[in-house]
């Protein structure tokens, strides 16, 4: 462990200095691995750049290394091969500025959501012990938990207590929050909180780095994005950068495919694809609603006409050949 | 603004050539604005990060929630009490049979006074209960909080491995002087309530006054306590190794009683000093006359090392250990 000395008169989570010099990066990897033992490659040679005030969503599906990778990024899990600081910083020396919740929350049934905050606040050696209590209650305040404060953990609902989890990520003032599923086991409305509170505090400055496997949840949430896929760094950077790789597509439905299909040829769209009852075709820069008009004028009878941006899913089935597991 | 910022800037030679620039009213030189916007942003200019600052009572204040932790958690408390009762209920039988008359030995002694029981109840529980009490805490420790989860939440906090292993000992270590202190205070208590108070005759046949009696007990439990506080080593040892409590508290059991049947077999004599509990019971010294220190000096280094090694081994084991838990 290192010890680390500094002016004692310091005030906690004083703001360091806007930038580090790495550049605005909140999170900077390189090639780093994580063998275990048993030869199983958890994390292979993974260089990634998380920019400062970014919402970055680490997106892949279950077993492809982001809670490994996330392990190691606080220091849990000690790295085979390759680097990685935080916020500048070597990541066990900036974890007191780093808000985490990590596989599921976890605390200690027999205490309150209060006492239970205390506990990890009493952790961080750079804490001040005078302003924790105060502290707590405004993380409890801050995820609606507060009603439930002297509540023991055991009774708390899984809600709650992915709630109180996200709580003690927000006990002191930081600047990068790492949330590993943060919507796991939640039902729709709590889902639909924790996005808004993830705004919230991006909202701040706070850089927000949040795990997923669900596609549509990092595409509502995230400014930039990052897909892994067994062990291995597939694509990232902002979602529309990533979404950008692929065209915007326009459908047209009619039972006229053949005519439909000769017109957008017309028009100079590019991949005209006929299926049964629809046409597709690449949008490229025409409006959609000038080739509306020339299909009726041409009177190909149009049941519906749809401009298809790709989403992340298109993203990621381009890049991997797959499908995405969803479930599980 | 950025003219205001090199006039008053003192020393740079751009400084001056800045001044000299703004006799000429209208007329910036291209070169100079650039540089003195150049210079406006050099405060600006990160300075490498800087860890934050940690507070100075920041250890004593994990230790004080983790002794909270322990001492408030039902299951610990239990144990104490359980152990309280022991002392009691020895010190009941032997008021009944030492009521009929006629029993000599230990059972006269303790009968013939208050403190006797005391010493009595340590060499007795020192085998076993007392060792399970402290297992349970220590075996836990660190087993208990990976099963749970909460060690990850605590090291991300940062607590830091060897700082939280460092307290998970010392949590331990005053546990076992707690159940300690609890068997030497409730015999105590059963004692000067059931039998007579007064001068203690030693097992050597002198007799010592009562407050030297007690400032023996004390020498006694401080000894018992060192004792518990080494199994706590083995305990904290095992601990690491595993994220079941349960096991590493059943090992470090099982091996106290491995210890107790080994000692009890004559032929493995040369075996027994490099056996923990072997010390354990050497807290009779206190009731020779004079006190024989040098018997109990010899417990204390074997305590010692035996916090030595197993220390070691649980810091080797934790600070390279992946949480995966």
């Amino acid at each position: 462990m290192t010890t680390v000395t500094q002016e004692a008169g310091a005030p906690f989570g004083a703001a360091p200095p806007p930038a580090d010099g790495a550049g605005e990066s909140a999170i900077v990897t390189e090639g780093l691995t994580k063998r275990f033992r048993g030869g199983q490659v958890a994390v292979n040679a993974l260089d990634l750049a998380v920019p400062r005030g970014s919402v970055f969503g680490f997106l892949g599906p279950n077993g492809s290394g982001k809670t490994t990778t996330i392990r190691m990024l606080l220091g849990l899990v000690t790295p085979t091969a390759g680097t990685h600081s935080v916020l500048g910083l070597p990541a066990t020396q900036a974890l007191p500025r780093v808000g985490a919740l990590v596989e599921g929350p976890a605390f200690y049934p027999y205490l309150s959501g209060t006492a239970n905050l205390l506990r990890f606040d009493a952790a961080d050696p750079t804490a001040p012990r005078t302003t924790a209590r105060r502290r707590v209650a405004e993380a409890l305040e801050r995820v609606g938990l507060s009603a439930a404060a002297g509540k023991r953990y055991r009774n708390y609902s899984l809600g709650m207590r992915q709630r109180l989890a996200i709580a003690a990520a927000l006990l002191g003032p930081r600047e990068l929050l790492i949330l590993d599923e943060p919507t796991n086991g939640l039902d729709p409305q709590g889902t639909r909180e924790v996005r808004a509170l993830v705004k919230e505090i991006a909202a701040d400055g706070t850089t927000v780095f949040v795990s997923s496997h669900l596609l549509a949840e990092v595409e509502q949430m995230c400014t930039h994005a990052a897909i892994m896929r067994t062990g291995t760094l597939v694509a990232q950077g902002t979602i529309a950068s990533l979404s950008g790789g692929l065209a915007t597509r326009v459908r047209i439905e009619t039972p006229d495919t053949a005519d439909a299909a000769r017109v957008l040829g017309t028009f100079g769209l590019a991949d005209v694809r006929s299926e049964a009852g629809q046409v597709t075709a690449e949008l490229g820069g025409h409006a959609p609603e000038r080739i509306n008009a020339a299909l009726v004028e041409e009177g190909v009878a149009v049941r519906g006409l749809a401009v298809l941006r790709p989403s992340l899913e298109d993203v990621f089935v381009g890049l991997t050949g797959e499908g995405f597991d969803v479930d599980g | 603004m950025s003219t205001v910022d090199t006039s008053t800037s003192p020393g740079a030679g751009s400084g001056v050539r800045a001044g000299e620039a703004r006799r000429t009213p209208g007329l910036v030189p291209v070169a100079e604005t650039l540089e003195t916007t150049e210079r406006h942003a050099r405060p600006e200019t990160p300075t490498p990060p800087v860890p934050s600052a940690r507070e100075r009572w920041a250890f004593w204040r994990l230790l004080g929630s983790e002794l909270g932790l322990t001492f408030r958690r039902p299951r610990n408390l239990a144990m104490l009490a359980v152990i309280a009762c022991v002392p009691v209920i020895i010190g009941v039988t032997l008021r009944i049979v030492g009521g009929q008359g006629g029993m000599g030995g230990i059972i006269a002694d303790v009968a013939g006074n208050s403190l006797m029981l005391t010493f009595f109840a340590l060499s007795f529980l020192v085998l076993l209960m007392m060792p399970v009490a402290v297992t349970v805490v220590a075996g836990d420790s660190v087993a208990g909080e990976a099963g749970a989860g909460t060690l990850r939440y605590l090291l991300a906090a940062p607590a830091g491995r060897t700082r939280l292993l460092l307290v998970k000992y010392l949590n331990a270590a005053i546990y076992a002087y707690a159940v300690t202190a609890v068997v030497a205070l409730s015999a105590l208590l059963t004692g000067l309530v059931l039998f007579p108070a007064g001068p203690v005759t030693l097992l050597s046949g002198t007799t010592i006054t009562m407050a030297e009696g007690l400032l023996r007990i004390l020498i006694a439990v401080g000894y018992v306590g060192a004792g518990m506080a080494a199994l706590a080593a083995i305990g904290l040892a095992l601990s690491t190794f595993t994220e079941v409590s349960i096991g590493a508290i059943a090992g470090t059991i099982v091996l106290v009683i491995v210890c107790q049947v080994l000692r009890a077999i004559p032929e493995l004599d040369s075996i027994t000093p490099y056996l923990l509990p072997t010390w354990f019971t050497n807290f009779d010294a206190v009731l020779r006359a004079p006190v024989d220190f040098g018997a109990l000096r010899e417990g204390l280094v074997a305590f010692g090392a035996y916090i030595a090694l197993f220390g070691s081994i649980a810091w080797a084991r934790f600070s390279g250990k992946d949480i995966t838990s």
